[in-house]
């Protein structure tokens, strides 16, 4: 082999085997089927050990990327984890859903002449590694210190926050509205990007090692916060994600057939309803479907409805591919299955027949102007331009705001305009005494491991706090 | 698991009551107030109006009509057998003030969730006139409690096998016409709701009707529930399950709770056939 092919190999990414398109756009088994063995130890060939690694810049919780790569480099796979665990708890998840082109991958040095190490599909590896063939092992905890703690909503940030606590050695109990945990990881993502099993897998280690369940607790309603110290918590933290779905506000929205995506993804994630009538929850099967807007949300939702059988799928976002939110594979994987992208172009109605359900929407098209406040730039209506889409479902996926259900029953809690709960970025503290806060319901609908990486720093500030005082 | 430690049936079997054990639904709920209930792993979450509640003995009542699969599974349930999962108390409470005359008119499964409703007025003191009615005579619900809890007491069928021959809103126009009413409380299937509150509202009676839109998880998160009121959307399952009566778009609720009827219809032909066969 010349010198020059090895250069060519080393420069080449590992590709990570996946369904074909055309097969698993009709199932909702996971896509990217994972690296073997060899193609994992290859890639973690590829990482230069850099002396001073950016990439861990790009990482939200730090997480030591050499030397986890370098230790499955090695072969040593169990300890590649171990290294991983000290800053990510959910690498097996993180690994999958974490927009790494703009986060750890998108500072990888490798990245600047070549396509960058694949961090995440290593953290995956990993993971998966120890999931399938690992020793079981459950971390040791500390000494009980006989606080008691209220983790509210068990998303990544809340399984994060109890995950810490418990192995400090505090008596920890997760409440949950929904009678599942997990979270958006269970409601929201779908079963071919994100196996419910493995988050199943995760929680199930939190109550292994002694983390207790609510389920079917709506904090607010089932019970206050003001309530949960009167039960003898000493903490309480508040994790509930932002679980409001945002309408378009247009005419014609309370058709059949018009749906937000929370409520789209929960019928297809949650209740299974992709096996109706095996289970009891119906789910609209649109023939020709719209999905309004261009986020991971809205690539779920297309993606599900191809798998329902759907003839047609179109994404339609009112700005142009470079301002598409979602993470890249995403947008890749929708494409090559078959989904259409109708850009800058925006829904004005929505037309219904006689029944009251949906059959088609008005849209108009956009161009893009100045840059807004986001920086992105503006997309202004095209005046005469509208023009009609057929269309039997629409999933409206443009984004989501503070749910009020646990914030308007608390007292002395502030939030901000948009209702979001306010507190300090650095340890999570909101201004009621004894409450923290994290993940989308402090940022707004941001990623998991920004959500776990709010709950590490409570962790930590709820720690300090049970030993020495607020 | 939710224990069943009651159960009981109505109206020819097709209305169901089950006394639940949940200990700290029981303590919190109000009159108003619902729950979600969900039989087993692959049941449906299905949004129901307690009836009742016991805080001491720490169970709840719900009463409910068997009209598809969901409600046909929770009527195989015995006692001692119960729902993996219940959610709640859910939903704003009725706010039960003293405003003098009150009349509540029940249709049909409605009566269960006016019940607590008509209670809580007359414990509030209010003079309570209620108005019940079904189809038939043995169809009624609930006629003795509804009674106990009223001053006044009324039944209609429409077959006239019991009580005045006719619908409720004959004898709610009666009233309306010899007496000065301060409210009303409408609660039964839509289209009932809608005359009750086209006719309170030729006598500027202000009426409270209590919404049944296709729910999922109760708590603002779908916007499956969502109704309009005033023109305005709402989110039934945390701003209601209670609108004035004389800002809802009736018909388009009633459109919407047609969404999954051959979804539901098949789904119900399913579960009968394979009940046949075991
Ligand atoms: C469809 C979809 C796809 C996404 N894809 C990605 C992706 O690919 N990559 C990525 O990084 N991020 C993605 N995100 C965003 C990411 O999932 C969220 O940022 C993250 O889950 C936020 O975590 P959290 O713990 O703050 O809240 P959540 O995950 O929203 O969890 C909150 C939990 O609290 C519960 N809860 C709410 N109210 C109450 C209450 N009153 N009492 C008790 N419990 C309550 C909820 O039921 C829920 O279980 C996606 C989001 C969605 C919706
Ligand atoms: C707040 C609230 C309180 C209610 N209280 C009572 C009560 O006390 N007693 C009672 O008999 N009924 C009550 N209902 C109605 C009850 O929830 C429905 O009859 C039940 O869900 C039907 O389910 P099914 O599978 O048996 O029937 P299906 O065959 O699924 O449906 C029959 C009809 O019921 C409605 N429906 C279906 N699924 C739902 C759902 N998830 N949520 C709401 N409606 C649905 C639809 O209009 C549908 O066409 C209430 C509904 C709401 C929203
Ligand atoms: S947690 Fe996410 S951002 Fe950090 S290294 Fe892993 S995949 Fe990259
Ligand atoms: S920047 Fe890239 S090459 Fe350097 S250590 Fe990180 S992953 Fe390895
Ligand atoms: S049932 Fe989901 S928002 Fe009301």
């Amino acid at each position: 082999m010349s010198e020059k092919t090895t250069q060519k190999e080393k420069s080449s990414r590992q590709s990570m085997p996946e369904q074909k398109a055309e097969v698993r756009k009709r199932n909702f088994e996971e896509v990217p089927l994972g690296y073997s063995k060899e193609a994992a130890m290859a890639e973690a060939k590829r990482c230069l050990q850099c002396k001073k690694p950016s990439c861990i810049e790009g990482c939200p919780v730090g997480v030591d990327i050499p030397g986890f790569i370098n230790l499955i480099g090695e072969g040593k796979f169990a300890e590649s984890i171990k290294k991983i665990w000290e800053k990510n708890s959910l690498p097996a998840i993180c690994g999958r859903v974490c927009p790494q082109e703009i986060q750890c991958e998108g500072k990888c040095i490798v990245g600047k002449k070549a396509e960058p190490v694949a961090i995440g599909n290593l953290e995956r590896f990993a993971a998966d590694f120890e999931r399938l063939y690992g020793k079981g092992e459950i971390p040791s905890k500390m000494k009980s210190t006989g606080k008691k703690i209220a983790v509210v909503g068990s998303g990544p940030s809340g399984l994060t926050v109890a995950g810490d606590l418990i192995l400090k050695g505090h008596d920890v109990t997760v409440l949950e509205a929904f009678h599942k945990t997990g979270g958006v990881l269970v409601y929201g993502i779908p079963e071919f990007r994100l196996p419910k099993s493995i988050v199943a897998s995760e929680v199930a280690t939190l109550e292994k090692l002694g983390v207790k369940i609510n389920c079917n607790t709506v904090v607010g309603k089932s019970v206050t916060v003001d309530e949960l110290f009167q039960e003898g918590y000493d903490a309480v933290y508040v994790g509930v994600g932002a679980g409001l779905p945002y309408f378009m506000n247009i005419p014609g929205e309370n058709l059949i057939g018009v749906l937000s995506a929370n409520e789209y993804l929960t019928r297809a994630n949650l209740m299974k309803a992709y096996l109706f009538p095996n289970v009891d929850t119906p789910i609209p099967m649109g023939k020709n479907v719209a999905v309004l807007g261009a986020g991971n949300v809205a690539m779920d939702s297309a993606r599900t409805a191809m798998r329902l059988g759907a003839e047609h799928v179109s994404i339609v976002y009112r700005r142009s591919r470079q301002e598409m939110p979602a993470r890249s594979a995403e947008i890749h994987h929708a494409e090559e299955e078959g989904i259409e992208f109708k850009l800058l172009t925006n829904p004005t109605k929505f037309i219904g027949n006689d029944k009251g359900r949906v059959i088609g929407m008005e849209c108009i098209k956009m161009e893009l102007g100045e840059p807004d406040a986001s920086g992105r730039r503006k997309p202004v209506p095209l005046k005469g331009s509208e023009f009609i889409v057929d269309c039997d479902l629409v999933v409206v996926a443009v984004g989501a705001g503070a749910n009020p259900l646990l914030t308007r029953s608390t007292e002395g809690l502030s939030l901000n305009k948009g209702g979001y709960i306010i507190a300090d970025l650095e340890n999570g503290k909101t201004t009621k005494k004894g409450v923290w806060a994290g993940g989308d319901i402090v940022t707004g609908q941001a990623t998991v491991i920004l959500a776990m990486g709010a709950g590490r720093k409570a962790a930590d500030s709820i720690h300090k706090y049970l030993n020495w005082g607020w | 698991m939710y224990k069943i430690v009651k159960r009981e049936e109505m109206a020819e079997g097709t209305v169901v009551l089950n006394e639940i054990e949940a200990p700290s639904i029981a303590k919190k709920a109000k009159p108003g107030q619902f729950v979600i209930l969900k039989a087993n792993e692959e049941g449906e979450r299905i949004p129901l109006t307690m009836a009742d509640t016991d805080p001491e003995k720490g169970t709840i009542t719900i009463i409910y009509m068997v009209v598809g699969k969901s409600t046909a599974l929770f009527k195989t349930l015995k006692v001692g057998e119960g729902y993996q999962d219940v959610i709640g108390p859910l939903g704003q409470a009725t706010h039960l003030d003293k405003v003098g005359t009150v009349v509540c008119v029940g249709g049909g499964t409605g009566v269960a969730v006016l019940y607590p409703i008509t209670r809580g007025l007359k414990k509030m003191g209010n003079h309570v006139i209620s108005i019940i009615g079904a189809r038939t005579k043995s169809l009624l619900i609930l006629e003795d409690k509804m009674k106990e809890a009223s001053d006044e007491f009324y039944v209609c069928t429409d077959d006239g096998s019991y009580g005045h021959k006719g619908f409720v809103t004959e004898v709610l126009k009666n009233i309306l016409d010899k007496t000065k009413v301060a409210l009303a409380v409408g609660i039964g299937p839509v289209p009932m709701m809608k005359f009750v509150s086209k006719i309170t509202k030729d006598y500027d009676v202000k009426t409270i009707v209590s919404l049944n839109p296709i729910m999922i998880d109760g708590t603002g998160m779908c916007g499956g529930c969502r109704v309009s009121v005033g023109g305005k959307t709402k989110f039934a399952c945390v701003e209601g399950p209670e609108f004035d009566g004389h800002a809802v778009d009736y018909d388009e609720l009633m459109k919407r709770l047609q969404a999954y009827r051959e979804e539901e219809e098949n789904c119900r032909l399913k579960f009968e056939a394979s009940k046949k066969a075991a």
